[in-house]
């Protein structure tokens, strides 16, 4: 049975590879026999461990999938939804989304984008990838409905091929209007890419839930806060502890 | 220039830091005239707020003189006499709009740490670990602030520092307590903890309507205090507390409590060894919650307890049953500072409120560490302590850190 993601994406609940399967339910039902000659809770705790195993092998469940939280689409590509709620009217924020050049500024992994041709529907994207070097696609606007939903994907020949849609939902009350973005795209390197970006910190759901805030910050307020530059005692070591819990400074 | 500086668990000393600088553009540089050490500033120094990072400046009850505004400030001028609020709003976000300030959506530059302890991250406070943002604080001769047109307020003429400084944060927050207890004219009002929040909220409830406030403590000097603000007063230490407010309540209880204790209450008995124990290790329990339990045990049925005591993380048995059967409302949250100022300068102004009677000790900057340390075990009677930040060292003499 496959799950659905807020964003109508289907994605699969059997996300480990057969090697994988083969792997952990071996090492499950090892972990079974061993606790039949253990007694106590320790024979307790590796009866559970292998079943836990064994079961998630039956059912396709990657374990590493599991605990990195990676979602990954039948097709095998990673697929993100996160919303935010700005107090702005619908129509301010589909004209600023509509204008891709305006994603860098709240988008931080990307370097640049620039709209193409007279109608804005196409546009070449520039983003930084690692160690300093970029990544560079052509997109298309696919859906354009003004003031309800932006929909875009990448053109042949993209080194991660990606696609996405942009919401904009009137919030109840005043609260403004919701933004409902989803992205799906196909790392390089596979789930196994996905699994190492986020263990760099990169993971893409989080990406994109700080994209949103930023977009919130710069609409609503004009700026992101910062305490980059301000004094303290910290010498040495500390610096780095300090700027380990301080993520979001702003040079 | 000086500033009071976080070394580690138990350990605040005086270290001459840089000057702080505007680096946005709505920043204001405020020279602090006065500055006070909260009870929330011993989480801080008890190492029981987590992030906190050897030199980080503490302080977030500060005022002074405007010296310096970012380009795009408006309203605040060199010169300008101001309170700064603890907690930072950026005024555009709903909750700013909407008078809840302290849940300010923008202002906290670090809120991936508070949204993974709390779900969603309340806003920037000042001088209050990296969790709320990390901003320096003001126990310091000069203090960075930000967002200089929604935050800082301008003292009216002929107050002065001693009269509004506590606008920062205590006065607000024991009226906030009290505006929290739902108090209809002439009900019973129990206060839990008469340090100076406990103080203000029942100068509070009284201003509020409260017929009667009960005011529970064990230090001599604070249950005096509390007298001479109308209370009547139980020794927790001498009286059973939950039978005495029964009785004095005709059996009813008080329609509402205050937890003006927070997450380092004192108890004694297996339960309050067992918290104190887990709290210690940071892990099993971050908060010992004894005022909490008591006031929910003590609040009559259908009543309110309000909490303006600071809770950090995870508690242990809150009698969640009671509060259930008895139909309990609670009422809680960081202060939200901005939306009290007029009216409480109001009542300071006309003389209904005098906040200045808790002031206990009044110290110059190098005497911090001193400070914090009576303070804390509250010797020499110290009630409240306000740091003068350009006294001179000579008029005092070094003091050992707590």
């Amino acid at each position: 049975m496959a799950q659905t993601t807020a964003n109508g994406t289907e994605v699969s609940p059997q996300n480990s590879s057969p090697a994988e399967r083969l792997l952990f339910g071996g090492l499950g039902v090892g972990l079974i026999l061993l606790s039949l000659r253990q007694r106590g809770n320790s024979g307790v705790f590796l009866g559970t461990s292998g079943a836990l195993l064994l079961s998630g092998a039956a059912m396709g469940r990657s374990v590493g999938s599991a605990l990195t939280q990676v979602r990954r689409t039948e097709d095998d590509q990673i697929a993100v939804a996160r919303a935010v709620t700005i107090g702005k009217s619908v129509d301010e924020l589909y004209t600023f989304w509509r204008d891709f050049e305006n994603l860098p500024r709240f988008m931080d992994h990307l370097e640049s984008v620039k709209v193409q041709g007279g109608d804005g529907r196409r546009s070449h994207w520039v983003a930084k990838a690692p160690a300093g070097t970029t990544v560079e696609w052509d997109a298309e606007i696919t859906e354009d409905e003004p003031g309800r939903r932006i929909a875009w994907r990448s053109l042949e020949g993209a080194t991660v091929p990606n696609e996405g849609h942009v919401e904009f939902r009137p919030a109840p009350g005043d609260w403004g209007t919701e933004i409902h973005v989803s992205l799906t795209y196909r790392p390089p390197g596979g789930t196994l890419g996905a699994v190492v970006a986020r263990l760099l910190g990169e993971e893409p759901g989080a990406q994109v839930g700080e994209d949103l805030r930023r977009l919130k910050r710069l609409l609503e307020v004009g700026q992101e806060p910062t305490t980059e530059g301000q004094p303290s005692a910290r010498k040495g070591v500390m610096k780095a502890e300090a700027k380990m819990y301080d993520n979001r400074r702003t040079t | 220039m000086k500033a009071v500086v976080w070394q580690g668990i138990n350990r605040v000393q005086v270290e001459n830091v840089p000057d702080p600088e505007i680096l946005q553009p709505t920043d204001a540089i405020v020279r602090v005239t006065a500055t006070a050490i909260c009870g929330s500033d011993l989480h801080l120094v008890d190492g029981y707020v987590p992030s906190m990072v050897h030199g980080d400046i503490l302080g977030h009850e500060f005022m002074g003189e405007v010296v310096e505004v970012g380009p795009e400030v408006r309203d605040v001028r060199p010169g300008d006499r101001v309170v700064v609020p603890f907690p930072i709003s950026c005024g555009k976000c709903w909750y700013c709009q909407h008078g809840l300030t302290s849940l300010c959506d923008n202002s906290n530059p670090n809120p991936k740490l508070a949204e993974a302890l709390w779900g969603y991250s309340g806003s920037g406070l000042y001088g209050y670990s990296h969790i709320t943002g990390g901003y320096a604080g003001g126990q310091a001769q000069f203090a960075r602030t930000v967002y200089a047109d929604q935050n800082l307020y301008k003292v009216p003429e002929g107050l002065t520092d001693e009269q509004v400084l506590f606008l920062t944060d205590i006065l607000p927050t024991g009226y906030m307590g009290a505006e929290n207890c739902n108090i209809h004219p002439g009900d019973v009002v129990a206060v839990f903890g008469c340090g100076p929040v406990g103080l203000f909220g029942i100068m509070s409830a009284f201003v509020l309507g409260a017929g009667r406030v009960i005011a529970i403590d064990r230090f001599p000097e604070r249950l005096d205090l509390a007298r001479k603000l109308g209370a009547e007063t139980l020794n927790y230490e001498e009286d059973a507390v939950f039978e005495r407010l029964k009785e004095m309540t005709g059996g009813r209880g008080p329609d509402s409590v205050m937890d003006a204790v927070g997450l380092e209450s004192h108890a004694g008995g297996p339960g309050g060894v067992a918290d104190a124990v887990k709290q210690t290790t940071r892990v099993l329990e971050s908060d010992r919650p004894h005022a909490l339990r008591a006031a929910i045990m003590a609040c009559r049925k259908g009543g309110t307890v309000s909490v303006p005591g600071v809770y950090g993380g995870l508690a242990d048995k809150i009698p969640v049953g009671a509060f259930m059967n008895k139909g309990l409302t609670m009422r809680t949250g960081q202060t939200h500072v901005h939306r009290y100022l007029d009216t409480l300068t109001g009542h300071i102004e006309r003389g209904e409120v005098d906040p200045t009677v808790i002031i206990t000790h009044r110290l110059g900057i190098d005497e911090a560490p001193h400070a914090y340390d009576i303070f804390k075990h509250k010797h020499d009677g110290c009630i409240k302590c306000i740091l003068d930040p350009w006294a001179d060292p000579k008029d005092h003499a070094p003091t050992k850190a707590p």
